[in-house]
């Protein structure tokens, strides 16, 4: 506990620096989460609830996908938040090519979703699926199994450029 | 002594005949033998050099030679050699006589190979299919043989149903309608519990079946190939610098060392000689590899007991050496730094001063989350005797890497194998007995301290005399080797074989993750579900590495 307490004293707040080498530029990540902030309450009434799916990513989505909600980026402060089930959800987040074998659960997952839902896909297997295109085993994009309003370049794209894109993808 | 009477006199002393044998490469060491040998070979190599097996795969040469190869490695740490056992299989009727009966490592394998290239391991106890789902992928299909089309559109005529398939011209009405089945146990008040493919977290696929008598688990089965992508398929008839980006997203969280062990594999087929400034770098980021996924894990298990502010501290250090990643190579896990022939990336002298400024803090942050742990009652409480994989379980699955240290198996290729960059710096390979979530989390912190100093080490051997630092023009000659890689989880194993064009004919990746899903399933028995997130953390396995 101790230890706790005196951590909790000595570090600070973290969020939007980290010893100069965080986001470049802290005070972006302030005026684009207070943007994406304004939309969320606008268009969601205050929260925007994210479920991911990995559909064959490499894990490299994933990592950045957590990296958001740490105590640098908190994206949680904006409004929102991953859930643990789509029936919570009002976003589905997909990474990865889409490989056979979870072409069935991606279906399933966003069915389990109420509505209105939207699909996001995150990363540069997704769309089309990327490096793994033409593979016997990929479906070749989410597009072809569900209808996608959006997508997150990058391979994998860092978190500034996930909020980046989550705020236009509420703007519009 | 000459290794070709070293393993001469330990077939021979089996009583076990060979074709040839050749050394091909200084750390290589082949062994040709017949069909009918083939089994007593490898489990006298088995017995002798007490190694698990290592990669077992096949080839298909039958355009060339009317025959697949079936190739099993296996790696000796006190000749420092790895040693390759090579057959052939006839090619109108491929089989060859289970070893996992008497090999359990082997077991994995063969289920690979069946599923891959339809070539039967006769006497197998369990041939059902691991990456190919039943449900989705009809019987009699084998992607990996050289007949299968590379392209998709190639098998599958759009104008046909999903269930019918065409390869070759020739359509087969396979109905994918199988069902995986799962052991059963039965009995009063036992139930199953099945979770996943998707998960509650923000994680890989896969599912997981638990059967349970009240709260502890009697048994747990994992199936995986849910993010199985055809790597394998893509790979061949790729340029060697094409496929280097591939196999940075085999698993995205040890993208260096898959990059790296693939570059290896190719640059010793090639005899391409890596500046020797090259090889320091590309240590140091096998290193600054290791420290954020070592910090990332430490975190995860403390998410998984529900301690979250320890877990926020260590995503703190993640996050620094994510950032410190990006500000050396420009790539935050470290893409597009390997090439072949060396690294892309030069760095400065500005690089390592900022480079040591903030691994300085990085160290410093990480002692007060050791603090934070270690002084934790009831964080120590939840992961000592949690999950224990003892010692001979590991043995006999053949366990790699970070998990077989934390059982009391000393290997690491760091150590074993160490090349030239290695034998440079001092470090020690960090062994606990336990066997448990404490042992692997020990094994963590102490690697993590390890690796940080290792990193400084290089640093000082570091010129940074802004030469470029890779090989010039390497010339792409026809052959075949193997890379290895400590990665963080352990080692990554590339074999590489490349045709007359220069690009690849097969490559078979074996990420530790292989070796190891398996190990989870037996360090769970006796625990109670709850327990089950902090078990599969403390192994951290990779999903698509295994799925490839």
């Amino acid at each position: 506990m101790f230890e706790i307490i005196k951590n909790r004293l000595f570090k600070g707040v973290v969020t939007g620096s980290l010893r100069g080498m965080g986001p470049s530029r802290p005070e972006d990540l302030e005026a684009l989460g207070q943007e994406l902030k304004t939309a969320i309450h606008k268009r969601f009434g205050r929260s925007f609830h994210i479920r991911e799916v990995d559909t064959g990513s490499c894990g490299g989505c994933e990592s950045e996908i957590i990296a958001t909600t740490n105590p640098i980026y908190d994206v949680q402060r904006f409004g929102v938040d991953f859930v643990a089930s789509p029936r919570h959800a009002d976003a589905l987040l997909v990474t990865g090519p889409v490989s056979k074998n979870m072409a069935l659960a991606l279906k399933k997952t966003y069915d389990a979703m109420p509505g209105p839902k939207y699909v996001i896909t995150l990363g540069d297997c997704a769309p089309d699926g990327g490096l793994f295109k033409g593979s016997y085993y990929v479906e070749g994009g989410v597009k072809n199994i569900l209808p996608v309003s959006a997508h997150i370049p990058g391979c994998p794209p860092d978190p500034m450029t996930i909020i980046r894109y989550l705020l236009i993808l509420l703007k519009v | 002594m000459d290794p070709k009477l070293i393993f001469k006199d330990i077939l021979e002393k089996g009583k076990v005949p060979f074709v040839n044998m050749e050394e091909p490469y200084d750390d290589e060491f082949s062994i040709n033998v017949n069909l009918g040998n083939f089994k007593a070979a490898c489990l006298e190599l088995h017995k002798v050099l007490k190694s698990p097996v290592m990669m077992l795969f096949a080839t298909d040469v039958r355009a060339k030679r009317g025959v697949f190869t079936l190739s099993c490695v296996f790696s000796s740490v006190k000749y420092r050699k790895w040693i390759t056992v090579t057959t052939d299989i006839d090619g109108e009727d491929p089989r060859f006589e289970s070893l996992s009966k008497e090999m359990y490592s082997a077991s994995l394998f063969e289920r690979e190979i069946k599923e891959m290239f339809g070539i039967e391991p006769a006497g197998s106890p369990d041939s059902r299919r691991l990456k190919l789902h039943d449900e989705v992928w009809p019987e009699g299909l084998y992607p990996l043989r050289k007949d299968f089309p590379a392209v998709a559109s190639l098998w599958r005529d759009p104008a046909m149903s999903c269930k019918d398939v065409c390869v070759g011209g020739v359509t087969m009405s396979a109905a994918a309608s199988g069902e995986y089945k799962f052991k059963r146990i039965e009995g009063e008040g036992v139930f199953e519990i099945p979770v996943g493919p998707v998960h509650a977290g923000i994680i890989g696929p896969g599912h997981f079946r638990f059967s349970v008598a009240g709260e502890p688990i009697i048994n747990m089965e994992a199936r995986l190939g849910f993010t199985h992508r055809g790597v394998e398929k893509i790979l061949e008839g790729r340029t060697v610098s094409d496929a280097v980006k591939i196999t940075e997203c085999v698993s995205g969280d040890a993208s260096f060392g898959h990059s790296l062990a693939f570059c290896q594999a190719v640059e010793k087929i090639c005899g391409i000689n890596v500046p020797e400034e090259a090889s320091v770098v590309r240590a140091m980021m096998l290193e600054l590899e290791r420290l954020y996924n070592h910090a990332a894990d430490i975190g995860g298990m403390a998410v998984d007991v529900g301690f979250s502010f320890p877990s926020a501290y260590a995503s703190i250090i993640k996050e620094s050496i994510l950032a410190l990643n990006k500000e050396l190579t420009g790539s935050r896990y470290l893409k597009n730094v390997n090439r072949i022939g060396g690294v892309n990336k030069n760095l400065t002298i500005e690089d390592i001063t900022c480079l040591r400024g903030s691994l300085k803090g990085i160290l410093k942050d990480f002692g007060e989350l050791k603090d934070m742990l270690y002084n934790s009652v009831s964080f120590m409480d939840r992961v000592d005797t949690a999950g224990i994989l003892k010692k001979k379980t590991a043995e006999d699955l053949g366990v790699i890497g970070l998990a077989a240290r934390a059982s009391g198996i000393p290997m690491d290729i760091r150590k074993d194998f160490p090349g030239g960059t290695y034998k440079k710096v001092r470090f020690d390979v960090i062994k606990e007995s336990g066997g448990d979530c404490l042992a692997r989390l020990n094994v963590r912190t102490a690697e993590f301290a390890g690796s940080a100093g290792m990193i400084l080490q290089f640093a000082d051997i570091l010129k940074c005399g802004g030469q470029k630092l890779f090989a010039d023009h390497p010339a792409v000659r026809p052959g075949s080797g193997l890379g290895y890689v400590e990665s963080w989880r352990g080692a990554v194993l590339y074999w590489v074989k490349l045709d007359e064009k220069g690009t690849i004919e097969r490559c078979k990746i074996v990420d530790p993750s292989f070796h190891n899903w398996e190990a989870l399933s037996f360090a769970v028995l006796g625990n109670i579900v709850p327990d089950f997130p902090l078990c599969n953390k403390s192994f951290d396995l990779s999903y698509s590495g295994n799925d490839l």
